[in-house]
This record gives structure tokens, sequence and C-alpha cells, in this order.
């Protein structure tokens, strides 16, 4: 692999990982995420062609539930505990740009 | 070719459409799947992404997306399921579970009605997000001073069926629209509301020259009926061939169709910054379904509606795609319209009945097959007049009456003789000479004030056809 | 004095001759006298817990047959959703927020009739191993408090080794019990991935986490793994069998078991430590069972595995932390600037490296090079494992490399603090079981664990040695 990381690389990370970063916060982020990526070619050695990936470590099928109704929560309790509710709804700043 | 919007251009259109499945819970938690309650009254851990809480897979939903795949000519295929991860306030835990490239159902098609054949690539099962709505700035994000979320909706099972770019013309393109509906209705596997967003359709746009590789396309959203796609997919259309004629390039981008400037505008464009970071959802197991499973399924599978359509068009003899059978086939009325002439009834005039008078009715109406049959004897026959036929229907739809003859009597419903009917037409040429001269002079629109005049003086009951053949004997006489 | 255990408690306050009044008024002398210096709890809940034992004294007095944990006390770890209760991973993000649930072992455990004494402190989203990287300061070790218990489930292996509560839940997602368990000279087991029900457990890496219990004694273990263990539809990768039956196993001996040791295992461990795992070996070899020796070549690159799954994982679990439905908010002008606000001052230092390096190693033309090697490794390690129990019933290692070492002394470097869990962290990897037993002392005559592994669900197997080891170890 031996990608190296850039501050760059860094920056747009953090963005989509929605983690405001000071510049600072960017120069120690990435040096640090470079050393653990170096790190972690021990693994570039591998013949891992033909190694079928391995996501879940108990091999379950077709684990379903009844199309039966619950209980629901209690919206007044759930609202007593979001940062910002009005109208029984959840309030948010104001979205820039639609989707994503 | 008329169909082109723009000579020597040509449109290649590929659908994506959303449908919310009729399940009655959601597709990962017990929450009510239901439409139109109040603000975050189905609400559940899963469903609001609490910490903990981990999705377990309605298995009705399963079923419901496997018959749509059965419907569409599907693969029904071993799958799983991927987080898509993106943040934004109305999905709850900042990824939506989806089919990524182990969707359930694979490379279909749908036929239209015109008999061609668009491909189906996949139709897989997501989630829905929840809702938000903008407040200040009348109501639209731009300018909003902040948005409110109700997540209802969060969780609601989708199937997304993805055509490929087989779509060349407006007409298709609604074409297959209706057409898909008419099948989800008709398997149960949605309400396919587009107004109340149960169903909503995407449509990717590019133009070509033809024999050209395709073109840069664009993804229209915010379509709510049939006839905006069609005029989304115009106008977008038009706006390319513009700016490809005036030697510009098209941008890979999503636009926002506004119903009401008629136009798209630029929603978002394509950036690297999309990067969905998908990979397996380790809180789920793959889903297997077998041959058992799939047979099961498919045997519970209604006949869908072309053929049905087919089917009572050809028994009536009249075009399997006119208005009448679609309506009929859509509210589920054509067994009854096969009964009914199975008794004797009148073919074309049962079909109009049905499709006119029975809107209400659902696919078991209170009239009898066989009284409707008779009614339309008797009107044929010339016992009752157009008129007096939709009036006894109307009679037997409050009483669920089969017996038209009865209530044709207690009306006093006598059929008139030939005779007196003459009678009447002269009266009329008598008392309408202007109208009797314009007829006489070719202009057949003029006949309506004589026979209006025949109809007043006897009540309704003259049979039309009959006062129109008297009078063009008149006519005949006269010159 | 030898703290009483589970099994005596629940005996005699079914019998009626011990209250569970009296047994929690013990602890929480206890928790009064040390606390402060320990640091075990985010949160006593001694009010609910007086009336709970309280409730039970009465039902038992009714003549009720209460559960198999009836009056036993239980430190929760503070990643379980308790109902009503804040539930905060120990991080800034959730402050203040009550969950309206129950995570299913915290029910189950409640059915038994067990008394909830408290939630324990972790590392930040139980990423650590130390408990130091809690925005509620760290936890001591109590049997030497400038010492680390270990992590990320250090506030329960210390509640326990400070007889807070008799027993103690925590999660292991890459060693997370089991190497406080082995700082802290307790027991502690990781069950077969899908043995316990995850649901309420709030998720650092879904495809790796599990629940299992801190006790004195391999019996304790056994009788809370009874009660935790078992199919939950609520959990979709829950295991379909009932709960485990572990006691019957104790007695049976180790006599004809094929105990294995990893001839290739990666160096590092202190001598001190080497030194009990061959006095473990010795030992069982003396009560009959042989010893085998095996290879597990991809063992030693389990970490970079899960340095990439486990961030992965956590990446997104981590994503629906942005302050709209629950918890922290920093204010923004718009909603992405409410969201990279909220997160940057919410999580840890550590937290944000992990979601950094999962996020990278997810995101487009770099997924294939890491996280989609990871999965491969994780296969090749599942090979490995297989071909090694072929030869032995349980593998034996140590547990951590080193015994507690001393707060802040792994400094600023992240990847001093993941090597360790060297040892630990492959089973998480394949979903299999294993559990630390205390062994005697190493270097400076503070506790060793002993690690014992087992193939999935070999849960029977795996306690019988471990109750061999404890014998042995008197
Ligand atoms: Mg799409
Ligand atoms: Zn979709």
């Amino acid at each position: 692999m031996s990608v190296h990381i850039t501050r760059a690389d860094v920056a747009k990370v953090a963005k989509l990982a929605r983690l405001n970063m000071s510049e600072a916060d960017l120069d120690r982020y990435t040096e640090q995420l470079a050393k653990m990526l170096d790190h972690f070619e021990d693994i570039d050695a591998l013949d891992l062609s033909g190694v079928e990936p391995m996501s879940q470590p108990f091999p379950l099928v077709n684990v379903m539930r009844p199309d039966v109704e619950q209980p629901t929560l209690d919206r007044d309790e759930v609202l007593a505990m979001a940062p910002a509710a009005e109208q029984h709804r959840f309030r948010v700043p104001p979205i820039l740009g639609i989707d994503l | 070719m008329s169909e082109q919007i723009v000579p020597g251009w040509e449109l290649v259109v590929g659908l994506e459409v959303h449908v919310e499945l009729a399940t009655r819970t959601k597709l990962f938690s017990g929450s009510p799947n239901r439409f139109g309650d109040d603000a975050n009254v189905h609400i559940d851990p899963v469903t609001l992404g609490l910490p903990g809480a981990l999705p377990v897979l309605n298995e009705h939903a399963v079923e419901l997306a496997m018959r749509v795949g059965l419907a569409l000519n599907c693969r029904i295929e071993p799958c799983t399921f991927h987080r898509k991860n993106y943040f934004y306030p109305d999905m709850p835990k900042a990824y939506q579970i989806s089919q990524y490239d182990q969707p359930l159902n694979l490379d279909g098609f749908l036929d239209l009605p015109d008999g061609t054949r668009i491909g189906v690539e996949r139709a897989h099962l997501e989630e829905d997000t929840g809702k938000s709505t903008h407040v200040g700035g009348d109501g639209r994000i731009h300018g909003s001073e902040g948005s409110l979320i109700d997540f209802n909706r969060a969780g609601v099972p989708l199937v997304e069926i993805v055509s490929r770019p087989d779509i060349r013309t407006v007409d298709q393109a609604k074409d297959y629209v209706n057409e898909l509906r008419a099948i989800l209705v008709a398997i149960e596997a949605s309400d396919a509301k587009m107004e109340e967003g149960s169903m909503r359709v995407d449509a990717n746009v590019s133009v070509r020259r033809p024999g050209e590789p395709l073109g840069t396309r664009c993804e229209i959203k915010n379509v709510n009926s049939v006839r905006s796609l069609g005029r989304a997919i115009e106008y977008e259309a038009r706006r390319q061939v513009d700016l490809l004629e005036a030697g510009d390039r098209i941008r890979q981008e999503t636009r926002h169709w506004n119903e009401s400037d008629g136009r798209t505008h630029t929603l978002r464009v394509k950036e690297d910054a999309d990067d969905y970071r998908y990979f397996l959802e380790p809180d789920l197991v793959p889903l297997v379904p077998d041959r058992e499973w799939i047979e099961r399924v498919r045997s519970a599978m209604p006949v869908l509606p072309a053929a049905r359509r087919a089917a009572l068009g050809a028994f009536l003899g009249v075009p399997a795609d006119s208005a009448a059978v679609w309506t009929v086939v859509d509210r589920g009325q054509d067994a009854y319209v096969l009964a009914s002439v199975d008794a004797g009834g009148v073919g074309e005039r049962v079909l109009v009945y049905v499709q006119q008078a029975f809107a209400e009715a659902g696919p078991n109406p209170a009239v009898p097959a066989d009284g409707l049959a008779r009614l339309t004897v008797m009107e044929r026959s010339g016992e009752l007049t157009a008129t007096q036929a939709k009036d006894v229907l109307a009679a037997m739809l409050e009483t669920a009456s089969a017996d038209p003859a009865a209530i044709a009597r207690s009306k006093g419903y006598e059929a008139m003789d030939t005779s007196a009917i003459a009678v009447a037409v002269d009266e009329a040429i008598a008392g309408e000479p202007a109208a009797w001269g314009k007829y006489c002079a070719g202009e057949e629109k003029a006949a309506g004030a004589l026979v209006g005049r025949v109809m007043k003086a006897t009540k309704g009951q003259a049979d039309g056809k009959v006062v129109t053949a008297l009078l063009q004997e008149r006519r005949t006489a006269n010159g | 004095m030898t703290p009483r255990t589970a099994v005596d408690t629940a005996a005699g306050v079914r019998s009626g001759s011990l209250r569970a009044a009296d047994v929690l008024e013990e602890h929480l002398a206890r928790v009064a006298s040390r606390e402060a210096e320990i640091h075990a709890f985010n949160l006593v809940t001694q009010d609910a817990a007086r009336a709970r034992a309280a409730d039970i004294d009465r039902r038992v007095a009714a003549g009720e047959d209460l559960g198999p944990l009836a009056g036993v006390t239980i430190a929760l770890k503070d990643n379980l959703c308790t109902r009503g209760v804040p539930t905060t991973c120990s991080s800034r993000i959730l402050e203040g927020w009550k969950p309206p649930y129950d995570a299913s072992v915290v029910e189950r455990l409640a059915a038994a009739g067990a008394v909830f004494v408290g939630k324990t402190n972790l590392d930040e989203f139980a990423m650590g191993s130390s408990t130091e990287n809690s925005a509620f300061g760290p936890t001591r070790n109590p049997l030497d408090t400038s010492r680390v218990p270990g992590g990320s489930s250090g506030g329960s292996a210390a509640a326990v080794a400070a007889d807070f509560a008799t027993v103690a839940i925590g999660s292991d997602t890459g060693g997370s019990i089991r190497q406080p368990a082995a700082l802290c000279g307790v027991v502690g087991v990781k069950p077969t991935y899908g043995a316990v029900s995850r649901y309420g457990l709030i998720a650092f890496a879904s495809s790796l986490d599990q629940i299992g219990p801190f006790t004195h004694t391999v019996e304790d273990a056994a009788l809370l793994m009874e009660v935790i263990s078992g199919h939950d539809a609520r959990d979709s990768t829950s295991i379909p069998q009932p709960a485990m039956q572990l006691r019957q196993e104790l007695g049976k001996g180790v006599e004809g078991l094929r105990i294995g040791r990893i001839t290739d295992l990666p160096a590092g461990a202190d001598p001190g430590i080497m030194a009990r795992l061959d006095a473990a070996f010795a030992a069982l070899e003396a009560q009959g069972a042989s010893i085998v020796d095996v290879q597990v070549p991809a063992f030693t690159y389990g970490l970079t595995a899960y340095y990439l799954v486990a961030p992965a994982e956590a990446s997104s679990n981590l994503a629906r932390y942005d302050g709209v439905r629950f918890g922290m908010r920093v204010e923004a002008p718009d909603t992405n600037a409410m969201y990279s606000a909220t997160r940057a001052a919410g999580f840890g230092d550590e937290v944000k490296r992990r979601i950094m390096i999962g996020t990278y190693a997810l995101s487009a033309g770099y997924f294939d090079a890491y996280y989609g090697k990871a999965l491969k490794i994780r296969r090749l390690i599942a090979n490995d494992f297989a071909a090694a129990y072929a030869k032995a019933d349980v593998l034996l290692t140590p547990t951590s490399p080193t015994v507690a070492f001393e707060l802040g002394s792994k400094g600023d470097n992240p990847l001093a603090m993941y090597l360790c869990d060297t040892y630990t962290i492959p089973t998480n990897l394949v979903g299999h079981p294993a559990m630390s037993v205390p062994f005697g002392t190493a270097e400076l005559g503070l506790p060793a664990g002993v690690q014992i592994m087992a193939p999935t669900l070999g849960e029977p197997v795996m306690f019988r040695v471990a109750a061999a080891l404890e014998e042995a170890a008197k």
C-alpha cells in the first residue's frame, strides 16, 4: 500500500467525518495517522489473492422478524432529551445545500 | 420522428423509482409504517438511531420486494445490506441501510403498452429518511431560519427500482411510470401515490445525436406527478440541446424540477465529496431466498395488469390500452365486467357503465353482474333510452338491485313506439325552422336543437338513435 | 478477607439467611471509603439499588423464589443502556442523555434478581486499554492506585477488584474485558460473538463487540454467562441457541484435554508474564492434560487488521452523535457547522483519531488497500485458528504482555497503547470465546492473567480449563 497520507487528505477526511480541526490539529493528526499507516504496512507482505473477506464472525442468514407492531417511544420523553425541539419536531439550524 | 423533442437529437432517459412498501411496520423495527399521522409518533430506538439500537429485517417487506422483482421479471438473488454513510438531519444514524453490490432483484424488464421493452437493472430494498420542514424564509430551504424534523417516515421500507437508460420518448417515460404504478398496486406492494410521496420518480436525462455514445446525464428530482415528469424531461432535454448546440458542455449534476416556473434548477454538482464509504452492514446478516420461498411468493402473485388488460380487450373486442380498459383493470373490476358479459351483457355498454358509474364501487360492485347485463340488453333492444338506462343504473347502485326491468317500470319508463316519436320529430321541425334549415344545408350540429326539443317534449323517453334516424330520413326526403 | 461470591450471595438471599439490603450496604460502605481514590464509577445508583434490595428482601420473605442472581450486586459498564439512568460512554457528547430503554443484558440480569449499583467508567466509547481516555478522568487500579486498571472496561474490573460490587459487566472489542481483568486480578470473559445479545450495548465496532462478565471466581463467571447468554430476537447477529449451561462443566477436570501452545506467538511479553504462562501449562499437564505445539502464523497481523476494522466500523457507528436527537450540541449558523463543532467538542482525542483513520480506510480509493485487506486477514486468522484447533482443544497465551502499568506511562503514543491488546485481539476478529483467569503474580508482585482461547461456542471446554487453572492457582 505505502500510500502516504497528506495534510490535504486529513483535511478532506475531517470534513467527511464532520470534525472541526484547527491548523494545529491537522498537523498533529497528519503526523499520527501517517505513523499508524506506516505501522500497518506489515500486511503489505501478505499474499491475499483468493482469500475470501470475512466481515462477520458467525455465519447466519435470513434473520427476520414478523411484520408486527411493537410499542413506540413516548414522544415527549424523547423530545425532552433533544438539544432543540419545537412543534413536536427536532429543530436544527438552517440546512445549507440540499441533499448530502 | 414526431416524438423527437428537437429534430436531430435523441433523448435518453433512465428512471429511478422509490416505492414505499405497504407493510404494517418499518423495515428494521416494529414502529407503524403509516402516513399522515401526528409528527414523531412512530418512533423507537432503531428509527431514531439511538445508541445501542439494532436493526432486524421485516420479513413481509422482503416478500413484497420479492413480488416487485418477480413482477418485473428479475432474478431474485442472495443479497446483503450495506451502510451508505452521509450526514443529513433527516437521516438518524448518519447512514442509510441499503443494498449495494448485491441487491435482491436483478436484471429484469418492463414491457410498455406499445410493446417497447424497458430494462430493469435492479430493484433493491432500503430504508426511507425522515421529513424536514423549513421554518422562516417562506418554507423554502434557502433562506430558512432552521428546519424541523419528523422521523415518522424514517425507516419505512422502500424498493428502489432502477431502469436501464432504454427510454427514448417522453410518452415512454410516462407509460413506464403508469405501467409500474399499476403493477405495484395490483401486487399490493404499495399504494404508489406520487402525490403522497409513496412513489417518487427521479429521471436521468441525457441527449445525443442518434448513433453516438451516451451523453452526460443530469438527474432530475422533485417530480410529483406523471404529467410533471413529462414536462420536466422535455424541459431538461431542450436545455441540454440548447447548451450543446451553443458549443457548451453538460455538467453532471442533480437538478430540481420547479413546478411553478416549469424549469429544472441546479441542486448540486456531483463532486468528489460524494463519498458514501459503503461497507457491509455488520448489524445484519445476508438474505438468501431459497427456491421454495421464491416459489411460494411467486404462486401467490396475481395476474398482472397488462395481461388482464389484454384479456379484457380481446374478450370485448376493444383496444387493450383504451382508457376504459385501463381504468377498469386499475380498479380491479375486470373480473366483474367479464362476469357481466358472460351473463349476456352487451360488452361495450358494460365496459362504459363500469368505467363511468362504478368509480366508488371497488372490485366487487353491489349491483350483481347479471343485473347490469340485463340493463344493457334492455338498452340495446330499445326498451330503454341511454338516458333512461343511466337513471335506472343509478337506482340499481343505490339499492344493489339486480332487476332493471322493475326499476324501469316503477319510473314509468315505457319504450315509446316509433310513430309517437315521429310525431314529436315533425313538431320539432315545425317549431325550429332556423335549425331545420341549417341542418338541411348540411350543418350536422344543428341537429342538437331539434333532438333537444324532441327530448323535452317526450320527457327524455325517446330513444336518441331513433330520433336521429328519423331526422335523417326527413332531410333525405326534403332534399 | 475473600469477597463473597455471587453464587453464595444468591443462595443466601434465596434461602433467607442473607439479606440483600445488608449485602448492598457492605458494598456501598466500601464504595464510600475508596471510590474517591479509585473512580470506578461514573454514577453510583445507590437510591435505586437500596429500593431494589429492599424489594428483593420483601419478595423473599413473601415466599417468592427469586432468580439465580437474587441480591447479587452488579456494576454495569457505562456503555450499556439503562432506562432513565444516564449512560455516557465516558464521553462529553452523551452527557445528560438518559436512554429510554434497557439493554437486553440489563433486562436479563434484572429478571435474575440482580441489584445494580452503578455505571462504571471506561475509555471513551471503549477505545483504549487503560481507562485513561475517559472524559470524566481515569480509573485507578485498586491493587496499586498509581497504576491503571487496564481498559476499556477498567471501571468494571476495578469495581470487582475493590469489591464495590460482587460482579460487573463489561464489553470486549479487542480485549477490553480480558486485559483489565488480568491487570486487576479478576476473572473476565469474552463470549463467542453472538452468544450474548448486543441490543442496548452502545456500539464501538459492531462485528467485534461482545458483552461479558467480571467476577472473582470462575463459577461466578459461569453463572453470569448462564444468565446473559442465549438468543435475543432484537439482535440479528445473536446465535439462535438457548442460554449456555456452564457450571456443570466446572468439575470435569482437564484429563485428556489437549492444551495448545502457540509456538509463533508474537514476542514482547514481560518475563514474569511468560513465566506464569509456563506455570499454567505445567499445572494443566500435572492435572492430566497434554500440551501440544501449534502455529497460528496470521496471529501477528491481528493488530493491523483490528486497527483498520474497528475504526472503520466505529467511524460509521459514531456518526449518529450529531447534536440532532440527543446528547450535546454546539450551536452554529448552519447544520453542517453545528455537526462539526459538536463532534469536535464532544469527542476526545483517541475517539477522533479512530474516526479519522476509519473514515480514511473506508473512503473512495483506499477501501481495497485498507478495509478490504483487513477483512481478508480476518479470514487468514480464522483459517490458522481452525488448523490449530484441529490439534488442540484450547489455546493458552498471556492475556496482557505486562502487568498493570503506571498512569500516564504510555504518554501520547497511541501505538504503544495498542500493543497492550496483541494477544487478545485475534479472537475478536474471528469471534471466538476467550477468558482471562488470574494466575499468580508477575513483575512487582502484580497479578498476571492467563488467557484461555477456544473455538466458536467452545465455552464449555474453556470453562473446564479455567476451573482447573483457578484450582491450581490456590
Ligand atoms: Mg439512487
Ligand atoms: Zn435510494
